[in-house]
C-alpha cells in the first residue's frame, strides 16, 4: 500500500473521534431543557458527583498546601524572605495548582465513575431501553451528569484552594512560626481579584467542561463489554490530563496577553 | 378481517459485507401473538431492531400501523415508540432505581399524571405480574425471572398497542418461563395488544403463539400455525424444531479441510 494512503487511513480514526466528539458536544448542549425535572436531575447529580470527590479534594488540598509551603519556605529562607511564603502559596494555587489539580483529581475520582456508570448502562442495554421507551438517553443520562460536573469543578476548586491555604497556614504559622499577620497581609496584598481569582475561576470552568465531557463521551461511546468499559475509564483520565494541560497553557497565555 | 399491524416488505440488511437478512417479508395481524424463531445469530433480534427503527434496512421497508418506520425521522420514531412496549433480553432495568420507580419511568416521562395516579397505575401493573409486594426492592435484589416480570410491567405500563419480546425466556427456570408465557398471553388478551416474540425456545412458543415464522440462512424458511409447522417436512424446519445438531444449518463453521489445516 502506498505510504500516503496508509497515512490517511491512520489519520481517519482520530479525525472521526474528534468529529464525533464535536457533534456529541453540540447534541449535549442542545439537549438541555430548562425544566424543573431536568434541574432536579442536575442537582441530584451535583450532590452525587460533589460528595464523591469531596474527601479526596480536601485531603489532597491540605497536603498540597503544606508541601508547597514547605518547599517555598526552604528556598525563601535562603534570602530571608520567609514572610512571602503566603504570597507564593496563594499565587501558585489560584493561578495554576488549584484548577489543574482539582480537574485531575476530579477526573480520577468522579470522571472515571461517570464513564463506567454510563458504559455499564450501555452494556446492560439500559440506554437502549430508554430509546425504546421514547426517552432520549442523552437528555436523561448525559445532560444531568455533564452540567453537574461543570458546576462541581469550580466549587471543588474553591474548596481545594481553601484547604490548601489552610494546610499552608498550618505549616507556616503553627509549625515554622511565621507571623500570621504578615502571612495573611502579604497574601491579601499580592492576590488580585481579576488577575488571580478570576483566572482560577475561568480555568476551573473550562477544565470542568473538559473533564466531564471526556467522561460522558468515553462512557457513551464505549464498546459495551467489560474490556470496553475498562478502556473508557482509562481513556477518561489520560485524555482529560492531556487536554487540561493544553487548555491550561492556552488560558494562561490568553489571560496574560489581555 | 383483522388488519396487519406490522408488515416487513422484501427486507434486506447487511452488517458491513455480511448479509444478515435477505428479502425477508412477514406480516403480523392485529391482536395475534406471533413468534419469530430460529437458531442463535440468525438475525431475529435484528428484525426487532428494524421494527423499532433502531436499525434501518439496506433495502425494503418496515411498516408499523401503516406507517413506514424505515424512513421516519427521530421525532416521529419517538412518537411511534410511545405506542410500542419492548421487553429486552435481560430486562434492562435501571439499576439506580427501585422496582416502583423503574415501572414509573415511562409514566412520568410521557404523562403529567398526578403522583397519586402514577402510584395506582404502577401498583396495578405490578399486581398483574405478581410483584406488588416487591415495589421497594432494587434490581440487584431480584431473581432473573422477577427482573423479567418487572421489565414486562414497565414495558406494558402505558398499555401499548404492540409488545415486542426479545428472548423473554432465555435463562429462566421452568417455573419462571411458564410464568412469563402466561403473562405474555394474559397481557395480550387483557389489553387487546399484538405481540411479537423473538425466541429459540420451540416447545414454549408452539404453545403460546398463534402464528410463527422460522428464520434460517438469512431468510424465512417456513411459517404457519404451530400445527402446520409441526407437519412441515422441510429439512430446515425439522432440524430446528427437533434440535438436530447437523443439517442445513451446519455444525461446523465454514473452514478448509481438516487434513489440509493439520498437515499444512
Amino acid at each position: 500500500m502506498p505510504a500516503k494512503k496508509t497515512k490517511l487511513i491512520t489519520l481517519r480514526k482520530p479525525v472521526q473521534i474528534v468529529g464525533r466528539g464535536i457533534l456529541f458536544f453540540i447534541q449535549v448542549l442542545t439537549s438541555f431543557r430548562p425544566s424543573l425535572k431536568q434541574l432536579k436531575a442536575i442537582l441530584s447529580q451535583v450532590y452525587f458527583i460533589g460528595t464523591r470527590s469531596l474527601v479526596i479534594i480536601m485531603v489532597c488540598g491540605f497536603f498540597v498546601g503544606m508541601v508547597l509551603t514547605l518547599q517555598s519556605y526552604l528556598e525563601l529562607s535562603k534570602f530571608g524572605a520567609t514572610d512571602s511564603v503566603g504570597t507564593v502559596l496563594a499565587l501558585s494555587l489560584f493561578r495554576e495548582l488549584g484548577p489543574v489539580l482539582t480537574a485531575l483529581l476530579f477526573s480520577g475520582r468522579a470522571g472515571t465513575s461517570i464513564a463506567a456508570e454510563i458504559g455499564l448502562m450501555k452494556a446492560t442495554e439500559q440506554l437502549s431501553a430508554m430509546e425504546l421507551m421514547a426517552i432520549d438517553p442523552v437528555q436523561r443520562v448525559v445532560v444531568p451528569r455533564f452540567f453537574a460536573g461543570v458546576i462541581c469543578v469550580p466549587l471543588l476548586t474553591a474548596l481545594f484552594n481553601l484547604t490548601a491555604i489552610a494546610g499552608g497556614v498550618a505549616y507556616a504559622v503553627y509549625i515554622m512560626g511565621v507571623d500570621s499577620g504578615i502571612f495573611w497581609s502579604n497574601m491579601l496584598s499580592s492576590v488580585e481579584f481579576q488577575r488571580d481569582f478570576m483566572m482560577s475561576f475561568w480555568k476551573s470552568l473550562v477544565f470542568g467542561i473538559v473533564a466531564t465531557f471526556i467522561a460522558v463521551f468515553s462512557g457513551y461511546f464505549t464498546t459495551p463489554t467489560g474490556d470496553g468499559i475498562g478502556r473508557a475509564t482509562t481513556q477518561t483520565v489520560v485524555v482529560t490530563a492531556v487536554l487540561v494541560l493544553i487548555f491550561d497553557f492556552i488560558i494562561t497565555a490568553l489571560m496574560s496577553w489581555t | 378481517m383483522k388488519k396487519n399491524l406490522i408488515q416487513l416488505n422484501n427486507l434486506s440488511f447487511n452488517r458491513g459485507d455480511k448479509v444478515i437478512l435477505e428479502n425477508v417479508s412477514l406480516t403480523v395481524k392485529q391482536g395475534s401473538v406471533v413468534a419469530i424463531m430460529g437458531p442463535s445469530g440468525v438475525g431475529k433480534t435484528t428484525i426487532l431492531k428494524l421494527i423499532t427503527g433502531q436499525l434501518r434496512p439496506d433495502s425494503g421497508n418496515v411498516e408499523v400501523a401503516g406507517k413506514c418506520v424505515s424512513s421516519m425521522n427521530h421525532k416521529n420514531l419517538y412518537k411511534l415508540r410511545r405506542n410500542i412496549g419492548v421487553l429486552l433480553q435481560n430486562g434492562a432495568l435501571f439499576t439506580d432505581l427501585d422496582v416502583f420507580e423503574n415501572v414509573a419511568v415511562p409514566v412520568r416521562e410521557h404523562s403529567n399524571l398526578p403522583e397519586v395516579l402514577v402510584r395506582r397505575l404502577v401498583l396495578l401493573k405490578l399486581q398483574s405480574v405478581g410483584l406488588r409486594g416487591a415495589v421497594e426492592l432494587m434490581p440487584s435484589e431480584l431473581s432473573g425471572g422477577m427482573a423479567r416480570r418487572v421489565a414486562l410491567a414497565r414495558a406494558a405500563v402505558l398499555d401499548p398497542a404492540l409488545m415486542l419480546y426479545d428472548e423473554p425466556l432465555a435463562g429462566l427456570d421452568p417455573i419462571g418461563a411458564s410464568t412469563i408465557i402466561r403473562l405474555i398471553r394474559d397481557t395480550n388478551e387483557a389489553m387487546e395488544m399484538t405481540s411479537v416474540v423473538i425466541t429459540h425456545s420451540v416447545e414454549d412458543m408452539m404453545q403460546l403463539a398463534d402464528y410463527a415464522y422460522i428464520i434460517a440462512n438469512k431468510k424465512i424458511v417456513g411459517h404457519g400455525t404451530p400445527d402446520e409447522l409441526r407437519q412441515n417436512t422441510d429439512p430446515q424446519i425439522t432440524q430446528f424444531l427437533n434440535g438436530e445438531i447437523d443439517g442445513p444449518v451446519p455444525f461446523h463453521y465454514p473452514a478448509d479441510e481438516l487434513t489440509q489445516d493439520l498437515l499444512g
